[in-house]
């Protein structure tokens, strides 16, 4: 039989999601990768958000849902924004081909 | 019992979906993976009665931006990245948040949460009745959070103005 | 249903307001004038009319609080708070924003990248540096925070048709979100843990659970790496030399002053407010940080060649004494970062000041040869330059002395001898590089070239960095009142 799930559970599927999200920022070279894994992040964040929120009985973790998940919308934008001005002085969308991003 | 077979349903998908997004070779499959996370995390959303949230996510996450992620995949041209070696030498650093990560997940399996065990049941029963999750999210953000409201406005002003000026070509 | 918006809450934001007003209409009047010179100069001006009321503002905040004998102001329940903490970092903000823009507009010019955009950035970026320094709810601090990245990441990107500067945003951009990710996720279990987004609700649930409790330990962890990030503290500073580098001068001097003060505004926010209860579970991670800052930015500093990355690694350096401070955690130690973060606003935009005016023509201004003979190329610059890395240094008579003396006294004071010894060794090494560039300016060869010529805006910002150096050296009385502020309780 399965355990009813509990938020622990919540706790622990978003901690992987962010460990993916990290591992996708840290190791990817395609920066358009690297941006998808930003948004992994954040939504590691918002499952956290929803949990604690449906647990403490207080909807203040939806509303901060919400205002993460315009950021992701803003930070998608400019960093889409940064890729096309990069690529408009050099055709290229991989981070070995940046210099400076050879962390 | 069907609540706890669908959480894992779901943790499935944002998971496989999330580390199949970031292995992928080609950005486009990468982005169709990002959808099949995002949509797990939709999922997750109405077994935590958000519904709004829930709505959000589809309409706003993966109409909106996944239509921007394509949009600039297409925009750029793909064959000569997906032929490029694909990851970079940070292993050390990646290592490391494994280790903590990973550390911090058996801590909280073996230990469990002092205080998170089990989910809160009692707050179902206040869920019912004609007052709608959007109805008090949308008392709560026009009255406490109003502020923070009023302050994304000026980010997304900045984001606009930042992404249009770097998009736009140089005029001189 | 609580009235909302009242007299007090719109007393409280009312600088964030006007910095929110200009800002728009600095967009707006790009449009309408004509493309021009005179409409350029007009936008600049627009942009420092804005400062000017927001010190007004905040004049009056101040002077309100004085009169009361330094109350908290709270506002929007308890969202906002204004305070000698919220005050003294908020003046600091305004005072490294109105020095950007007064030396931006000949770089700009000779850039050929001046738009309103810029000026617009750069007071949403200070919008959003004061809910940082005066926000006290998770949600506003993070929308505050999100809103200075964001202009930042633009703003350090804005010569588009360098690739230097695109990359150099694209790196900045990538751990900035990275960070914003971690830092938000530090947010999202401090809520969980208290059920409640406003910090002295969480600061309750913190302390019933103390620091043993592995959600702490999880908060603290990404709340810690992602705000050292913001700090540009070792080992997660290796964006900052490559964003100082590529980024344009007069944006580069804003980020590393206002950008690290808003970062740490946050840390001693979150650190000395909710998670002071927690402190064994974050002072041994901040000690590591802080030595790894001094001694990386102090041994990379030795061999750059580049006066902008030298100076990038002298201000992870710098973080790391800040950090010293916080280790300290006496009411000394907090006096210490408020003196050290706000002499290094002006004695680090006044260093790169002077390589905005070696950034001639074709002359990019940023080797550490560029310097050679400026002592009989330009006396003046030279001399200030001395003043400048002095300070930065910690000699006296400047003012970085001050800032240091405090730091070393209040770890003397708390008991930890060997961390002030390990910090005075660090100041002395550091003698090391900025004396290199010293010997450079005043024995090098002189270069032949465009003779300097600095803008008005540009002597302006000179004389008041120089004199406040100088001065809060000589006679620190003024800082040491402000910096007492956020002490008082």
């Amino acid at each position: 039989m399965l355990h009813p799930v509990g938020t622990g559970h919540y706790l622990v599927l978003s901690l992987a999601l962010l460990l993916v999200g990290i591992l996708g920022v840290l190791t990817r070279r395609n920066l358009v990768i690297v941006l998808m894994s930003v948004e992994l992040i954040l939504n590691a964040v918002n499952i956290n958000l929803i949990a604690f929120s449906k647990h403490t009985g207080n909807l203040a973790g939806q509303v901060f849902a919400i205002f993460v998940i315009t950021l992701a919308v803003a930070e998608a934008a400019v960093g889409l924004g940064l890729l096309i001005a990069l690529f408009r002085n050099r055709e290229t969308t991989s981070a070995d081909e940046v210099n400076l991003l050879r962390w | 019992m069907i609540d706890t077979a669908l959480f894992y349903v779901f943790a499935l998908m944002t998971l496989g979906g999330g580390i199949l997004c970031i292995t992928r070779r080609n950005a486009v499959h990468a982005a169709i993976w990002l959808i099949a996370s995002l949509m797990g995390v939709a999922g997750l959303f109405l077994l935590q009665r958000a519904e709004f949230l829930f709505a959000v996510q589809i309409v706003l996450y993966i109409g909106g931006i996944m239509v921007l992620f394509l949009f600039v995949i297409m925009l750029i041209n793909l064959d000569t990245a997906a032929a490029e070696r694909q990851y970079s030498g940070q292993w050390k650093l990646a290592l490391g948040a494994v280790v903590l990560a990973g550390g911090e997940i058996a801590w909280v399996m073996a230990r469990g949460l002092p205080g998170l065990g089990a989910a809160a049941a009692v707050q179902d029963g206040g869920e019912g009745g004609s007052d709608g999750n959007v109805e008090r999210l949308a008392d709560l953000l026009f009255s406490e959070y109003l502020l923070p409201f009023e302050i994304v406005s000026i980010l997304l002003l900045a984001a606009i103005v930042g992404s249009v000026f770097l998009a736009r070509r140089r005029t001189s | 249903m609580t009235a909302f918006y009242t007299g007090t809450d719109h007393f409280a934001v009312l600088p964030a307001l006007l910095l929110a007003l200009f800002g728009c209409a600095v967009l707006l009047f790009e449009f309408v004038l004509p493309v021009g010179m005179a409409s350029r100069r007009a936008l600049a001006a627009l942009t420092l009319a804005g400062e000017g009321f927001t010190a007004y503002s905040l004049y009056r905040q101040h002077s309100y609080l004085s009169s009361q004998g330094w109350p908290a102001l709270t506002a929007f329940q308890g969202a906002v708070t204004i305070d000698g903490l919220a005050l003294a970092f908020n003046w600091m903000f305004l005072a490294a924003a109105g020095l950007a823009a007064l030396i931006s507009y000949r770089y700009l010019e000779t850039e050929g990248e001046h738009s309103g955009e810029y000026y617009g950035l750069l007071l949403f970026a200070q919008f959003g540096m004061f809910f940082l320094a005066s926000g006290t709810d998770l949600i506003v601090q993070f929308t505050g925070l999100e809103t200075m990245a964001l202009s930042f990441y633009v703003l350090v990107g804005f010569l588009r048709g360098r690739r230097r500067s695109n990359e150099a945003a694209l790196k900045y951009f990538v751990l900035g979100v990275l960070s914003s990710g971690l830092i938000l996720y530090g947010f999202s279990v401090l809520y969980g843990i208290s059920g409640s987004t406003k910090l002295s609700a969480v600061a309750g649930a913190v302390a019933g659970r103390g620091a043993g409790d592995p959600l702490i330990w999880l908060a603290v962890a990404t709340l810690g790496a992602g705000l050292f990030f913001k700090i540009a503290a070792a080992p997660f500073h290796m964006w900052a030399p490559d964003a100082y580098d590529g980024g344009p001068t007069p944006v580069v001097a804003y980020l590393s002053v206002a950008s690290k003060a808003a970062a740490f505004v946050l840390l001693l926010r979150l650190f000395l407010g909710p998670l002071a209860a927690a402190r064994e579970a974050w002072q041994g991670l901040t000690v590591m940080v802080a030595l790894a800052s001094l001694a990386v930015g102090t041994i990379a500093a030795l061999s750059q060649d580049n006066v902008k990355r030298l100076l990038a690694y002298s201000s992870i350096a710098h973080g790391g004494y800040v950090l010293l401070g916080l280790v300290a955690g006496n009411a000394r130690g907090l006096q210490g970062i408020v003196v050290y973060l706000l002499t290094y606003v002006f004695m680090n935009t006044g260093a790169f000041l002077v390589l905005v005016l070696l950034r001639r023509g074709e002359a990019e201004g940023n080797h550490i040869d560029d310097l050679s003979g400026l002592m009989r190329r330009s006396p003046a610059a030279a001399v200030l330059m001395l003043l400048f890395l002095l300070s930065l240094g910690g000699l006296p008579p400047s003012s970085g002395f001050i800032a240091k003396y405090y730091i070393f006294l209040a770890l003397v004071e708390s008991g930890h001898y060997a961390l002030a010894a390990v910090g005075a060794i660090f100041a002395a090494a550091g003698l090391y590089y900025y004396f290199r560039l010293v010997k450079t300016m005043f024995g090098g060869r002189e270069l032949a070239g465009e003779p300097l010529a600095a803008s008005m805006g540009t002597r302006v910002a000179m004389v008041s960095t120089a004199v406040v150096t100088l001065g809060l050296g000589l006679y620190p009385e003024p800082l040491l009142q402000l910096a007492l502020l956020p002490v008082k309780p």
